[in-house]
């Protein structure tokens, strides 16, 4: 009741906030009957090309994604077999919830995610269990997406750990070593380091001995990752009172214990919501591998639709789409991350 | 004490051995992969900067030829991010500042509609943006033959929007007229003309950034104490004024380092331009080592110009800073 007369009040106290009010309604409505006329009331659902080349600009042709929705999805994945990354795709984002829950954050979570990712990789690459064998040249979709996100996460996490404490190490050497490091790769753009992963290395590997693309632009991402994650466990780092540290090796802690269980526990709890927000931030950056030829989500679409004249004429519908799917992952993780950030708070500070 | 001293010693040396092994891994690195050149027949080595480049540059401030050397080919990219970074920033600063004022205004529809728009472009990638803004402004635009006025002047496209350009008399320092551009029946002439792409990479970035500005701005306000804002009001300063002379100077403080993270960020991106084919530093050097294979010396170079570019910034910002933090006691 009370927030509705303090609504009241800022909507019409005065004759400029009744003004302002009255001209921002009229936008919102002029805006959304022209958006209700166009995705909804001329929009054509069916998958009939021509149907929608006769509607034109007046409405949306949401049926280039009920044509389109498998190859945006999946990529170049053979079709027959596009139940295994669906699958697959199912099983990580299970894992991904489960671990999203701070009580299942047990010692029973690492191995369930090794046994999550030997199933994924099983899964996406077949060649066992009787599943035809799929290279990851036409691994492509959300699947890429995804596991682009969470295995460079992976690989980043360790990395940057290492690299925030030898950025506080009492070691010269290790202090500057890291810190070179951090600053170096924070000071290139990300498609500098996939361009390096993608078309350098090769170039420097003894032929016949060549990793994978995805296995480069893995690196390449966690790489670069990892140097903005080192700087957010640093902050986390430094947050925690000095004090923690005396007192730890007054009660007879070495140097390293001190930092294993009194200090990284507490640091690392400070910064889960900041590091929840370099998960968005990763998932986002995986986009531009398609600029060196992987078909994750955005390269898909392109895929799907840049090669096919009936349908190219449809791409906003198809980036609409695209933007929706990238809008709801990295919308829930952020909401995520509030929840979290009020849930782990202790009240102390 | 001999245990500390030996602890020291101790310590040295595994220094010593940790930068011998990162020198050795690194020196190892560079004489395998000039091995695997020389094995394969590429060449190597920079002086290919000299010679004549074999693409033409289709915009920007500083005309290239074909035929004109790769250095200066490198240099117009340079040119070029820079032409499309300084307003992209300006754009962010201000419409971010202006959001970010609107997601705490003492209005409901003005905080809905700021936390609408922050919300919505901070959790779409950025190149996803950057691809459907081009698709829209290169084919859902009408053809040039029937360009929008939109006022009077400006005229946009699918080939672009056209702006009036002032225009000097040869020989004179200040111009002395406006340039102002014409539809014909075949397209629109005189003017400035500015590409779909330039618009695309600008507009994109500016309004991507302004997202991620606004939430800053934001919470600079708020880390402002409420006593101070109550000071103010009952000094009966006007909200403006409050804004203004209380607020922002003080929230000015926490602002300007994640704001110098931002714009640091926005210069970066400015290399998916390359993406929409916006002739930027990072798309000069994809199209180079495309033509010449030297790989690893455009990649070194691009990689050498934004580090650079980065640490200027950041320097430059870290002046601006210290001029705004508090002095003496905090």
């Amino acid at each position: 009741m009370n927030s509705r007369i303090a609504w009241r009040g800022e909507l019409f106290g005065s004759p400029i906030r009744s003004l302002l009010t009255i001209v921002l309604l009229a936008l919102l409505a002029w805006i959304g009957v022209y958006v209700f006329d166009w995705a909804l009331l001329h929009a054509v659902f069916r998958p009939d090309a021509e149907a929608c080349r006769a509607v034109g600009h007046h409405g949306a042709c949401w049926g280039v994604i009920a044509e389109k929705w498998r190859p945006i999805l999946f990529g170049r994945y053979p079709y027959q077999d596009q139940w295994r990354p669906a699958v697959a795709v199912t099983v990580l984002t299970a894992t991904t919830l489960l671990s999203a829950w701070p009580r299942s954050w047990r010692a029973w979570l690492l191995p369930l995610w090794l046994l999550t990712l030997v199933v994924f990789v099983v899964l996406m690459r077949g060649g066992w269990l009787g599943l035809a064998y799929v290279p990851t040249s036409r691994w492509g979709g959300l699947p890429l997406t995804i596991s682009l996100a969470v295995v460079s996460l992976a690989l980043a996490f360790p990395l940057a750990l290492l690299l925030a404490l030898g950025r506080r190490s009492r070691w010269p050497v290790v202090r500057t070593l890291s810190a070179t490091y951090i600053e170096l790769v924070r000071g290139v753009p990300l498609i500098s380091v996939l361009f390096m992963a993608s078309f350098l290395l090769p170039l420097l590997w003894p032929a016949g001995w060549q990793p994978d693309v995805l296995v480069r632009v893995l690196a390449g991402l966690a790489l670069f990752v990892a140097a903005y994650l080192a700087e957010i466990i640093r902050g986390g780092l430094q947050a925690v009172p000095r004090g923690q540290t005396d007192v730890a090796m007054a009660l007879g802690f070495g140097r390293w214990p001190v930092q294993r269980d009194i200090i990284l526990p507490q640091a690392l709890r400070l910064v889960v919501p900041a590091l929840t927000n370099s998960v968005v931030g990763t998932l986002k950056d995986t986009s531009l591998v398609t600029i060196v030829g992987l078909f994750e989500l955005t390269g898909a679409l392109g895929l799907a639709l840049g090669g096919d004249t009936t349908w190219r004429p449809f791409y906003l519908e198809g980036y609409l789409f695209l933007a929706a799917v990238y809008w709801v992952m990295c919308f829930s993780l952020s909401r995520y991350s509030a929840w979290l950030e009020r849930r782990l708070s202790t009240g102390h500070d | 004490m001999k245990g500390a001293a030996s602890g020291r010693w101790i310590a040295w040396v595994v220094q010593a051995l940790l930068l011998a092994a990162i020198a050795g891994g690194a020196v190892w690195l560079v004489l395998h992969a000039l091995g695997v050149l020389r094995a394969r027949g590429v060449q190597s080595g920079f002086d290919f900067l000299l010679d004549p480049a074999g693409f033409g540059i289709s915009e920007g401030w500083l005309d290239f030829e074909s035929g004109q050397p790769y250095w200066r080919a490198f240099l117009a990219g340079l040119i070029n991010t820079l032409r499309a970074a300084v307003p992209a920033s300006i754009f962010a600063v201000l419409f971010g500042t202006l959001l970010g004022i609107g997601r705490i205004a003492p209005h409901v529809l003005v905080r809905g509609i700021s936390s609408a728009y922050v919300q919505t472009l901070r959790n779409i990638p950025l190149l996803v943006q950057l691809l459907m803004l081009y698709f829209a402004l290169t084919q859902l635009l009408p053809d040039s033959t029937e360009a929008i006025e939109l006022v009077r002047g400006a005229w946009l496209s699918k080939d672009g929007l056209t702006i009036p350009w002032p225009v000097r008399e040869a020989g004179a320092w200040w111009p002395s007229h406006f340039d102002w551009p014409e539809r014909s029946s075949f397209n629109v002439t005189g003017g400035a003309a500015l590409s779909p792409e330039y618009l695309t990479v600008v507009i994109g970035l500016g309004a991507y950034t302004a997202a991620f500005v606004a939430e800053i701005v934001r919470a600079g306000i708020g880390s402002v104490s409420q006593g101070q804002k109550l000071a103010a009001q009952a000094l009966g300063l006007t909200p403006l004024q409050q804004l203004r002379i209380v607020v922002l100077p003080q929230a000015l403080r926490v602002i300007v380092p994640s704001l110098t993270n931002q714009l640091l960020s926005l210069t970066k991106n400015s290399s998916l331009a390359v993406a929409v084919g916006y002739p930027e530093l990072m798309s000069i050097a994809n199209t180079s080592f495309n033509s010449t294979g030297r790989t690893f010396e455009c990649i070194a170079i691009i990689m050498a110009v934004y580090l650079a570019l980065s640490l200027s910034i950041s320097g430059l910002m870290n002046f601006y800073n210290a001029r705004v933090a508090l002095r003496g006691w905090q």
